[in-house]
């Protein structure tokens, strides 16, 4: 790999093949079902033609490296797939945010708030 | 060996979406099976429309890739490459 | 994950499930929106939602083991498989939709073990969603540099003379591995056989269990 004189090469954080890193983390947690739900969403609406898979990773690639430490992976997800359909013209911005403040006002837990 | 075919990596870096992976920039394999042609990810994650490109599964030894760090010099990596980002070359100085 | 709000029942009368009794984070309400805005806007449906996490829920390692035990059992389809697993997979009656699946194979001299390093790529048509282990930094980082200790922290410890073959994930192709039928088993069948292939085994970070570890088991 090459160094340019600034130091900076170009590696971009989620290319990590070769790093040192520590043990191989063993905890394993089932999933829940807004990350089901958040999964469903994004093979579907890929399905579709609204956007791509490589659509998604590029968006988790352009989030900061402290991303991939603070959020979840579907938290990650989420994120990825909103800017995704709002590029491809899906939805605006503002329709976004005037959902989710309805949402916040129905009630404090994701049960709560979601509408079955 | 003589009848594998030799390829280089391309050593760019170029910012955005690739899928070439980082420690592979500039490494020497054998093209293990061509693939594809499969629309190039590089346009198809901008919502562009997509060339079809090859897609070689390039096969690297730890002793290409890592030089004398290597766990095990003769293990191998395979990575499934672009064709846009090799070109051939000869066999690589026996390390 | 803890139960404290036992007592708080939904509008249907039964306790939320557990994930649903924590204070909502912006992301699922961020999620609980695009799913509303996309059922309004005719993208999908609730129906069509539901149907998509069942499809992924019914996907697991099992699928998986009952394509590596007909592997081991018939040898056309082991053929089959190797020339083109997505198909020889579809073959055998598992929706594993548009991907393109590599079988690789391990022998006496070879392991193969896949990773992948730039995302989390992993043939969850077949298997269903991956292991967490699979997605973290510490697994995709050291995979490809030293995967004799990475499968040593697996229990997995192999010879110098056995050659390793990491498979980095990298574009189209997603990979299972097909480990070494384990010795003691000849004159089983596929399905007994199907009970030893675990989800490691196909990821290369296992191998299959001892026929032993399920001899109890009427056969």
């Amino acid at each position: 790999m090459t160094h340019s004189p600034n130091g900076y090469d170009g590696r971009r954080w989620h290319d990590m093949g070769g790093d040192a890193a520590g043990p191989i983390p063993t905890e394993q947690h089932d999933f829940s079902l807004w990350e089901k739900r958040v999964d469903a969403l994004m093979v579907i609406a890929s399905s579709k033609g609204h956007f791509t898979v490589d659509g998604l990773r590029r968006v988790l690639e352009d989030m900061s490296p402290e991303s991939f430490e603070t959020m979840t992976y579907y938290e990650r997800w989420i994120a990825s797939v909103n800017q995704n359909l709002i590029e491809s013209g899906v939805y605006t911005t503002a329709e976004l945010a005037a959902r989710m403040s309805d949402i916040a006002a129905r009630g404090a837990t994701y049960g709560e708030a979601s509408h079955e | 060996m003589s009848d594998r075919r030799y390829m280089r990596v391309g050593t760019h870096m170029p910012p955005g979406h690739v899928r070439t992976p980082a420690y592979l920039r500039g490494k020497v394999g054998w093209v293990e099976r061509t693939l594809g042609p499969f629309p190039n990810p590089e346009e198809l994650a901008y919502g562009v429309t997509a060339a079809k490109l090859r897609l070689m599964r390039v096969r690297f030894t730890m002793a290409e890739v890592w030089g004398p760090d290597a766990e095990h010099p003769e293990d191998t990596i395979d990575a499934e490459i672009y064709a846009h980002w090799l070109e051939p070359t000869d066999a690589p100085h026996a390390t | 994950m803890p139960h404290d709000h036992h007592d708080h029942l939904s509008p249907s009368g039964h306790p939320f499930r557990p994930d649903d009794d924590h204070p909502l984070t912006y992301w699922q309400q961020m999620e609980i929106a695009i799913r509303e805005i996309l059922i309004e806007k005719g993208v999908t449906t609730a129906a069509e939602i539901n149907a998509q996490i069942d499809a992924m829920d019914a996907r697991s390692p099992a699928n998986g083991a009952a394509v590596v035990a007909r592997a081991w059992t018939d040898p056309t389809f082991r053929d089959d498989l190797m020339r083109d697993a997505g198909a020889a997979s579809a073959s055998m009656g598992f929706d594993i939709g548009p991907m393109k699946l590599i079988a690789v194979k391990n022998t006496a001299d070879v392991h193969n073990v896949i990773v992948c390093t730039l995302c989390s790529c992993y043939p969850r048509n077949l298997l269903g969603l991956p292991p967490d282990w699979y997605k973290s930094r510490a697994y995709r980082s050291r995979t490809v540099k030293e995967p004799r200790k990475v499968l040593a922290e697996f229990g997995v410890d192999l010879p110098d003379h056995v050659t390793v073959r990491v498979h980095d994930s990298t574009a189209d192709m997603r990979y299972i591995v097909v480990p070494v039928r384990p010795g003691g088993t000849d004159g089983w069948s596929a399905d007994q056989l199907a009970a030893l292939v675990t989800r490691d085994s196909m990821i290369g970070t296992g191998l299959p269990k001892a026929p032993e570890a399920i001899a109890q088991t009427p056969r």
